[in-house]
């Protein structure tokens, strides 16, 4: 059977006709007939040019599917069909993938939060899997930067640029690329997931380009040729995956980050999408960032700009000063946590190395205990209302 | 409130005309931009014009940058001037210069009968907003009075984008008639809109919803066939345009949609099945079947009448000399020039309605009116999709296009909806039958109680299907300032 795939449908029941949508669409891939406005599954590229031009929101609609709907069925339709039961649809279930390498890669970084991730209820809706291992898209790198001055820990921060190719990505989803050349076997390498650092609307404002920061790792066969990348060098990608590690569009959301390393990435999309966004006002955003030393911290140059009102930074550091890890900061920050803990507008967010995780939970289990609370009963609350957020690795 | 002072008319005012390097035309809105503002604020209530509404904003023409939510006071809303992306080499598609590269400037033979197209197009766009002035007052929802300001805000963006060309192409008479968009003003005395639908006041909600569903639609056609203007700049507006006026048609079909929903769904409730049972489904607070088919008699008929006579020559000539095209001209499989093509009308003749053969050249309007018909009965059939799930026996129709009708061959003789000619005494006893009486308006007039809770609707209407913008339900789409 083939892999189920994602379709683009218009509902019947809210469209009015106007075929602004059809007037907008760039490949033609919408057409109508005297009853209704339908999109051809085999020339929708996924730009989703029609998305905003739609006055009714009819527009808006997907269902993963084993066999695409045709154009003439979609004609004779009254109404939508239901998602089909394929087992599990990315609609009711928050699957991340639709396919299975990246679907296990990415249930296995979000296991950390105890059980079934769920996206927050006003994040916006994510696009995935619209470049996949057979037809993965071409980026092309802008720019290829280092992050740190330790050579132990070389983090890149680099720009790809994918022209004309549509890449709708959200702050917290992930793309994956494809290092050139075979495994031992022979193969093609299996695509490696790297988070995105920028926010939705580009690296700059308005660009279809992304960020990725990316660790070197010693025999790491895709970090290295990522960190290696030159400006100019074509990159192959799949993706984007990810449904439910989002932030929540409500400016009013508060956000607590806690992340080391390379985790950084999401928080620092985040961070970029509410400074583009909210112009001062928001919820607020709390961050608790570890890393060995200063000079190894990605984006210390850049946090520093970051006004507190915004951003209310804990840059905690393991091997200088008064080497401290994540949760030891979170413990003398206990009344600011406890207090986050306890507001129903509050977003939590961990990345990073797995290891972070045990003392990171035994942190909010004892500032819990302190506000009356026992932590595995409310972040299993908080998880079920999307509002708890663990990707590690 | 916005710095009149310190408007800086260059960056204030989104625009893919190059304006800041457009010094005479800048001056120009300069100057019509105050009294634009005074216009905009004398009309609508102070304290909705204090409010914060949740608005599109059109900031560039691409799909990305033309639907900016957000909310804004409305003398604040940013009016631009966009037209859509020029298409390279695009020919004239019709008409005596089909073929020819499309005029960048105006030719000067066809000056008056451009100005005056532009001028006709961009008096309705204030009109409609005057006609709707005090609807805020009785908004059955923050969200349809959402709506309803949005529809204000693009109208007045419609009239901007029609002084936008009055000012750069035709000089001094130009401005004289952009300000003269500004002095007439709807249902006045001295210096009424210059089309008779736009003089009708709109008394009540339901009103607006059938205006916006026939009324708008018949500009949506004007639109489209000055799309098709070999005029480019004219065909550039025009096309932009189009993409707002999709929202007013949205605004009108789900409007009207809506009410009917509400009334089926109470007479449900009530055990309620005949639609004629009047009182008993009025004592619902809904309003019934039968008179939303006679509101729709009114505007449906209203509307025809703005297409004008059936044979024109002034409609001829619009189309000879590539000023005015076709519904979809470019679609259209034929020489486009229509020397020696003949169209059917129906006319009177002999106190009865027949069909004839006329010249197609003739008969562009009464094309342009068939295409409007065909386009309106399309959501009128979803609204009887609606009707049928809840089971109801009723049937909306659109009335025939010689009965009720002002304008044109069938201003002359009395008809009944389904056509067949009838006395004026007939005519005079049986109006109230098709069209709302007094008391039809009275009883209407008394549901229009304003409901301003987020999430809440009036009786005589449910909510919608999706929010705007994918919000939800009780978001607040207006948030009301009270003085």
């Amino acid at each position: 059977m083939n892999k189920p795939i994602k379709q683009h449908l218009i509902d019947p029941e809210i469209c009015i006709r106007c075929y602004t949508c059809e007037m907008t669409c760039p490949v033609e891939a919408i057409v109508h007939n005297d009853d209704n406005v339908v999109v051809d599954a085999d020339k929708c590229n996924f730009c989703m040019d029609c998305i905003p031009v739609c006055p009714t929101g009819s527009i808006d609609e997907w269902r993963v599917v084993a066999e695409p709907y045709s154009v003439d069925e979609q004609f004779d339709w009254m109404e939508l069909p239901e998602q089909q039961d394929l087992g599990a649809s990315e609609a009711d279930t928050g699957m991340e993938a639709l396919d299975d390498a990246m679907a296990q890669l990415l249930a296995d970084a979000h296991k950390g939060a105890g059980g079934k991730a769920k996206a927050p209820a006003t994040a916006a809706k994510p696009s995935i899997n619209m470049h996949t291992l057979g037809k993965p898209a071409t980026a092309k790198v802008q720019g290829n930067y280092r992050l740190t001055n330790d050579p132990a820990h070389d983090v890149r921060h680099i720009i790809l640029d994918f022209g004309g190719t549509p890449m709708p990505v959200l702050e917290g989803q992930s793309i994956g690329v494809i290092p050139p050349g075979t495994d031992e076997n022979g193969n093609p390498h299996l695509p490696r997931l790297y988070s995105i650092s920028s926010p939705r609307d580009g690296e700059r404002p308005n660009y279809n380009n992304l960020s990725l920061t990316v660790k070197r790792e010693e025999m790491g066969l895709c970090s290295n040729y990522v960190c290696d990348l030159k400006q100019g060098d074509e990159v192959q990608v799949t993706g984007p995956f990810g449904a439910t590690f989002l932030m929540p569009d409500d400016p009013e959301a508060r956000l607590l980050m806690i992340c080391t390393g390379t985790g950084s990435a999401p928080m620092r999309a985040f961070t970029m999408r509410r400074q583009r966004t909210t112009g001062g006002k928001s919820g607020g955003m709390t961050m608790f960032f570890g890393a060995r030393t200063e000079k190894s911290l990605p984006y210390f140059g850049p946090l520093k700009k970051v006004p507190t009102s915004l951003l209310d930074q804990h840059l905690v550091y393991s091997r200088e000063g008064t080497k401290q890890y994540v949760q030891d900061v979170m413990r003398e920050e206990e009344d600011k946590v406890a207090e986050l803990l306890n507001d129903p507008k509050t977003h939590i967010y961990i990345c990073g190395l797995r290891g972070m995780e045990e003392g990171v939970e035994l942190a909010f289990t004892n500032i819990a205990e302190s506000i009356g609370q026992q932590w595995t009963a409310l972040r299993d609350a908080m998880r079920e209302e999307g509002r708890y957020h663990v990707e590690t690795y | 409130m916005l710095d009149l002072i310190n408007v800086s008319y260059d960056t204030q005012i989104p625009n893919n005309v190059g304006l800041s390097s457009d010094k005479k035309v800048l001056k120009a809105l300069e100057r019509w931009h105050p009294g634009y503002i005074n216009w905009w604020n004398d009309l609508i209530p102070q304290n909705f014009q204090e409010s914060m509404v949740y608005l599109r904003t059109a900031v560039s023409v691409d799909p990305k940058g033309w639907a900016k939510f957000d909310y804004v006071k409305m003398p604040e809303y940013r009016w631009g001037v966009l037209l859509a992306p020029q298409v390279e080499d695009r020919r004239i598609p019709m008409g005596e210069h089909a073929g020819e590269l499309a005029w960048q400037e105006v030719p000067g033979e066809y000056r008056n009968m451009l100005k005056r197209l532009i001028v006709i197009q961009g008096d309705t766009e204030p009109g409609s907003v005057e006609q709707q002035r005090f609807l805020g007052l009785t908004a059955p929802s923050l969200y349809d009075m959402r709506n309803l300001f949005q529809v204000n805000v693009e109208e007045g963006r419609h009239l901007w984008a029609m002084v936008y060309l009055l000012f750069k192409y035709f000089g001094k008479d130009g401005r004289e008639e952009a300000d003269d968009l500004l002095r007439r003003s709807s249902g006045s005395d001295e210096a009424p809109r210059m089309l008779g639908a736009f003089n009708e006041e709109t008394p009540d909600w339901l009103s607006f919803f059938m205006f916006t569903y026939f009324t708008d639609r018949d500009g949506k056609m004007q639109l489209e066939s000055l799309a098709q203007s070999g005029f480019d700049p004219l065909s550039r507006t025009c096309r932009f345009m189009l993409t707002e006026e999709a929202h007013h048609m949205f605004v009108g079909e789900t409007g009207v949609g809506r009410t009917i929903q509400a009334t089926c769904d109470a007479m449900k409730k009530a055990g309620i099945t005949d639609p004629y049972n009047i009182n008993k489904i009025r004592d619902l607070g809904v309003i019934d079947l039968p008179t939303i088919q006679k509101k729709l008699n009114l505007h449906y008929t209203l509307s025809l009448d703005l297409f004008g006579q059936e044979v024109s020559t002034n409609a001829a000539n619009a189309f000879n000399s590539g000023i005015k095209g076709r519904y979809m001209e470019t679609r259209i499989d034929d020489d486009h020039k229509l020397q020696d093509a003949t169209y059917t009308v129906r006319t009177v003749k002999n106190g009865l309605i027949v069909a004839e053969e006329v010249p197609a050249l003739t008969a562009i309007n009464m094309r342009l009116r068939d295409d409007y018909v065909r386009d309106a009965a399309g959501g009128v059939g979803r609204w009887n999709k609606l009707i049928e799930k809840s089971g109801i026996d009723f049937e909306l129709t659109l009335p025939h296009e010689a009965f009720h009708r002002q304008i044109g061959v069938f201003a002359a003789i009395k008809a009944d909806p389904e056509g067949n000619i009838i006395s004026n005494d007939e005519w005079a006893k049986r109006r109230d039958e098709w069209l709302p009486s007094k008391a039809d308006g009275d009883y209407i007039q008394s549901l229009m109680k304003p409901c301003y809770e987020p999430g809440q609707y009036a009786s005589w209407i449910s909510p919608p299907k999706v929010g705007i913008d994918n919000k939800p339900g009780d978001f607040e789409y207006v948030k009301l300032h009270m003085a």
